[in-house]
């Protein structure tokens, strides 16, 4: 009791003090705050280049796109990296190879491992929704990848959403099921090659005597006309290797915590 | 950005995030803290900022939710602070 007495007490004392530091900032899309307009008498923010020049640079309506996978690639790259690495450590902790012995998941329905979307007749409403859902929500999430240079998106929302399908399928019909469509090989597979993809992309320009993550330098081999358009395409590419590897970790995660390691049974 | 829009989801933010912190039962829990994730998409896609309404959609509300869940139904489901 006495801990929770000050706990609160603790609680208040950062809230007052959040609330007091609210106070300084500027308003809401404010132009003429800091981060807005860089520095009085300095030079111009980061975010005015940005706004000014983004769409010269990469031929790039959504800033928000442009600035994650090319400005800030290196950023996102490593992103990636601790998504893989997130997946790989549930991977190990959790996956059960070779022990038999060790405590199955608790599985409510002693048919939950032999379910699957076609045969069962209790959840054939669920089961039927979840078979014509699948296949829009992957539609969608492609086109969220491939959208993401126009539209609100990317490779980060398209590979979750990706990744979601799968679990829905593991849902509404087996663990079973899902793993027959995207398999544990197929799945790590998959999360390394989106790494692959995204710093083979992101190391080609070295090959051309330019920096890391300068996608301008692949006019030459990808066959377009200006700079910009290369680094239109590249951020494309690297989008895609993150979609890979998010859409991976995602059903491999879901895969290993819901069975706990052992992809028999499910929920 | 729309005031009074702001308050209504400001407060129900609030309602939530203390439910699912009182909560005993953690599914109950797991479900208040997806609109929590939800409410907090709203916030971030009325105030302008889509593609990161985006991806709290997809990963605070939907996936992050699926994944506590799965996790509760392999432990116990009563919290016992």
């Amino acid at each position: 009791m006495k801990a929770k007495i000050f706990a609160s007490i603790a609680v208040a004392i950062t809230g007052a003090v959040l609330l007091y530091a609210v106070t300084d900032f500027p308003n809401f899309g404010d132009p003429r705050s800091p981060a807005n307009a860089g520095v009085e008498g300095g030079s111009p923010s980061a975010s005015l280049y940005y706004i000014e020049n983004t769409y010269r640079d990469t031929k790039v309506p959504n800033l928000v796109t442009a600035i994650l996978a090319d400005y800030r690639g290196y950023d996102t790259l490593f992103e990636t990296v601790v998504i893989f690495t997130a997946g790989m450590a549930i991977f190990a902790i959790l996956r059960v190879l070779r022990n038999e012995n060790a405590p199955s998941a608790p599985s409510p329905d002693p048919e939950a491992s032999n379910r699957t979307i076609d045969g069962d007749h209790h959840r054939i409403i669920v089961g039927i929704t979840c078979r014509i859902a699948v296949p829009l929500v992957q539609i969608f999430a492609l086109y969220v990848v491939a959208h993401g240079h126009h539209s609100p998106g990317g490779g980060f929302q398209g590979g979750v959403m990706l990744g979601a399908s799968f679990i829905l399928i593991a849902l509404s019909g087996s663990l079973r099921d899902a793993l027959a469509r995207f398999s544990e090989a197929s799945y790590i597979r998959l999360a390394s090659i989106g790494i692959l993809i995204y710093a083979g992309v992101a190391f080609l320009p070295l090959v051309f005597g330019r920096n890391f993550v300068d996608y301008g330098a692949l006019k030459g081999l990808l066959g377009t006309d200006g700079e910009e358009m290369a680094r239109s395409h590249g951020i494309f590419g690297v989008e895609l290797g993150v979609a890979f590897t998010v859409m991976s970790i995602m059903f491999a995660i879901f895969a290993n915590l819901s069975t706990r390691g052992r992809l028999k049974g499910g929920l | 950005m729309i005031v009074a829009f702001d308050i209504i989801i400001l407060v129900f933010l609030v309602i939530a995030a203390i439910i699912s912190l009182s909560v005993k039962d953690l599914l109950a829990a797991a479900m208040v803290f997806g609109i929590y994730g939800f409410l907090i998409c709203l916030l971030w896609a009325e105030m302008g900022a889509v593609d990161v309404a985006f991806t709290e959609a997809t990963v605070g509300a939907g996936v992050s939710t699926v994944l506590i869940v799965a996790t509760i139904l392999n432990t116990r489901r009563k919290s016992t602070d």
